[in-house]
């Protein structure tokens, strides 16, 4: 059989790619790109293109070879939620759809529908938003299911808002749909949008995302977090293979470095997994790492955390030791994220800071004043910083080649 | 968003015939689109559909009314699935320099026993392709069944007004008074009803909302630990509003409360003072001089459960998240003569300051959110 050549190289152009972000925090959800370096002195230069965006949002955009997706919510009630597509190289829109929301769309003022982050397997785009709608289309905007997890579970609801990102593993979509009534976590096939599995949750306000991991065996699994800790499901069964009981944030999310569990849980707790079924061994533990809102970050032997004011602290991440503190413009709610070994941090007011880590103390090397609020943790991808608030996204960064 | 009933229903047969919008003559698209009609909950039928949808979206402008048209009595899942597709082809038309059927859309916006969300689609494609014409349409839809088209209507009233305040006071009024008749979104109300009353105005809010306002009372009964949420006290079993029942510390009774608010807030701590851990139920009766369908729109940060005589509709168990107008909409069935409100709202642990609430709110409307009052 002879492939069409286009078509082929058409489906290889929309592979993901290693430089691909395909959900919040990056394909490996520890918020570092492995890309092309981001440029460090950022100014109104800096900006490739900005784009209005028809609607509000936080979730982060997503970037898949040459398109970049973002979802954002609209209308008196945020009811009209949108997933845009837009070109890389100039931003111009490629592709728009809108769907009416099926669940409640009630949030804190502060956030909106279009809270959670999409997530992408590199061939579909997976959006889902605070009223628990989830639609799945390709990459050119075809709808391939859809599901109202808020209409076929109407306790699943928080009056201020979800905001649990998506991410996706062994074919399956792991929703974390957890509030204080009818709270669960399920899996979705990604093909079809049917249940595989939906497993009881704490009943608690939980706006945390899952994590990824990989197990003993090499295979990945997802860390659910909550008020009662971590549980670690396999994606393909829901099954759980080891848990953490002690408590954790239900706002920042545990993040993964080198097979450890950088946990919100007693300020800061790292937690290394054991064998399978066996509880986790605890590295360490720090009350004066415990972050705010966003959520920690490791670079190599570092870790970082911020907290609401724009406290950025940095440890040792063998031992939790603090080794020192920088205060930055805040106050902040986006996660910091990390190109070329510098962090990259977005404050409320949608200033941009960069911090050179390496320096002692940590040092601001520029900033980038966007003049909008920004809640959304920003996304990195083909050597630029995407930054999304209500109403824009920009690109910042060189206009690399692809 | 609790309120499933799907709307139009009367539109349900024609719109399983889904012929071409402009002639009786089965669509060639017609099994496509009924596939994309029988979506499901739970992802039922998202197999099929999602073959089907690629059909229908592959279709050219001429088939946007006709998937127009198949929205008339479709559930909320199946609605999605096909504006999709109808904005996939409108998109694919515009992009290709092609028009898309405006006298159709037209002809389809007209019509308002099509679906409200068709119609409003229907408005923004024919805004896309003649944005005048569309400008124009808009003040036709001050009395609109639907409400996105009558919200905005309203909303350039009230604009129209606010521009009027320095130069014509009384005219700036009037048009405020006017677009205060027509609008039924609760943060619109709202607006319009503080324009007024910074104008100088008396404004009935009770009125405009149409909040039932006359309850009986009866609590405290215990919630601690939150297992008065799902215990079944006397009220629950058979109300008799002359007799006691064993409340939390001692016997309680029903007492009568009538709110002055606003708001139409039921507060609970009035006649039973700041508790924590405790769980009160309201009871009202209303009037309705004929059965009919209808919404009991509910807004508490308390837990809460709705019966409606004496049928249990729906609960929630969350606590001191949020609140606002509306919050909740249970669809419901009226009957003819009296009927029954029973509330029961539970309040937690909490002693922080902004969780001393404990009261709710409830007005019945249709589903564009009319009030209904009892004529009675």
């Amino acid at each position: 059989m002879k492939l069409p050549s286009l078509g082929l190289a058409c489906l290889l152009a929309l592979s993901a790619r290693a430089d691909d972000w395909t959900q919040f925090r990056g394909p490996a959800g520890n918020g570092i790109a492995t890309g092309p370096k981001l440029p460090t002195k950022l100014d109104t230069g800096s900006v490739t293109w900005a784009v209005d965006l028809p609607g509000r949002g936080l979730s982060s955009p997503v970037i898949i070879g040459d398109r970049v997706f973002v979802t954002a919510s609209s209308g008196a009630r945020q009811d009209r939620l949108h997933v845009l597509c837009f070109n890389l190289a100039d931003g111009s829109l490629r592709w728009e759809r809108q769907f009416w929301a099926t669940g409640r769309t009630m949030t804190h003022e502060k956030i909106s529908a279009a809270t959670p982050s999409p997530a992408s397997d590199g061939r579909r785009i997976f959006a889902i938003f605070s009223s628990n709608d989830c639609a799945a289309l390709d990459l050119d905007g075809d709808l391939l299911w859809y599901r109202g997890l808020g209409r076929d579970y109407p306790n699943a609801s928080n009056s201020l808002g979800m905001s649990s990102s998506l991410v996706v593993a062994e074919g399956v979509l792991v929703a974390q749909v957890e509030n204080d009534s009818e709270s669960f976590t399920a899996g979705l096939d990604a093909a079809t949008g049917l249940n595989r599995w939906k497993i009881d949750r704490p009943k608690k306000a939980n706006w945390t995302s899952p994590s990824l991991l990989k197990g003993a065996d090499g295979r990945t699994l997802v860390a659910l977090q909550s008020s009662k800790g971590v549980a670690v499901v396999e994606p393909a069964t829901g099954k759980t293979v080891w848990s953490y009981d002690d408590g954790a944030s239900t706002v920042p999310s545990t993040t993964v470095s080198d097979g450890k569990l950088y946990v919100p849980s007693q300020g800061l707790t790292v937690l290394e997994p054991a064998a399978t079924g066996q509880p986790p061994k605890q590295l360490w533990r720090s009350s004066q790492m415990r972050p705010g809102t966003s959520s920690p970050l490791v670079l190599g032997d570092r870790v970082f955390t911020m907290n609401d004011g724009g406290i950025l602290s940095c440890a040792d991440a063998t031992d939790g030791k603090r080794l020192w503190q920088l205060r930055l413009k805040g106050p902040f709610s986006a996660t910091p994220v990390s190109a070329g070994g510098f962090l990259y941090c977005v404050n409320e007011k949608g200033l941009v800071q960069v911090v050179d880590p390496s320096k002692p103390d940590g040092v601001v090397v520029s900033e980038l004043d966007l003049a909008q609020a920004v809640i959304g943790t920003p996304s990195i991808a083909a050597g630029s910083l995407f930054v999304r608030s209500d109403g824009k996204l920009w690109r910042i960064g060189r206009d690399s080649a692809l | 968003m609790l309120a499933h009933r799907p709307i139009r229903a009367l539109c349900l047969a024609s719109a399983l015939t889904l012929t071409s919008a402009s002639a009786a003559t089965p669509s060639p698209l017609a099994g496509a689109l009924r596939e994309l009609r029988e979506v499901a909950a739970e992802g039922k039928g998202n197999v099929p559909a999602s073959a089907a949808w690629k059909r229908v979206a592959a279709a050219d402008a001429k088939a946007v009314p006709v998937i127009l048209a198949a929205m008339d009595g479709a559930n909320d899942y199946a609605l999605n699935w096909l504006r999709a597709a109808a904005e996939t082809i409108a998109q694919r038309e515009a992009a290709a320099g092609r028009a898309l059927p405006v006298a159709e859309l037209r002809k389809f916006l007209a019509d308002v026993k099509h679906h409200p969300k068709a119609r409003r689609f229907a408005y923004e494609l024919i805004g896309r392709a003649e944005p005048a014409t569309a400008r124009a349409l808009l003040p036709g839809f001050i009395n609109d069944p639907g409400n996105e088209l009558r919200r905005e209507a309203v909303q350039e009233r009230v604009d129209a007004a606010a521009k009027d305040v320095a130069t014509d006071k009384a005219a700036a009024i009037a048009g405020l008074r006017s677009a205060l008749g027509y609008s039924r979104e609760a943060d619109q109300v709202d607006d319009i009803a503080k324009r007024l009353t910074d104008l100088g105005e008396k404004v009935d809010l009770q009125a405009a909302f149409g909040w039932v306002t006359r309850w009986k009372l009866i609590g405290p009964f215990d919630n601690t630990g939150g297992a008065g949420f799902e215990k079944a006290f006397a009220p629950e079993r058979s109300i008799d509003l002359a007799a006691e029942a064993d409340g939390k510390n001692a016997k309680v009774r029903w007492v009568d409360l009538v709110t002055k608010s606003d708001y139409g807030l039921i507060d609970f701590n009035q006649p039973f003072t700041g508790l924590k851990e405790v769980t009160g139920y309201a009871y009202a009766e209303f009037w309705s001089d004929k059965a009919r369908a209808a919404q009991v729109r509910i807004g508490t940060d308390n837990g809460w459960k709705l019966w409606v005589n004496g049928k249990f509709l729906f609960g929630r168990e969350e606590y001191h998240r949020n609140t606002e107008v509306d919050q909740y909409r249970v669809p419901v069935e009226l009957k003819a003569g009296s009927n029954t409100f029973l509330v029961k709202c539970t309040q937690n642990e909490q002693v922080e300051d902004w969780t001393k609430t404990w009261q709710f709110q409830l007005r019945v409307t249709d589903d564009l959110g009319t009030p209904i009052v009892p004529t009675k």
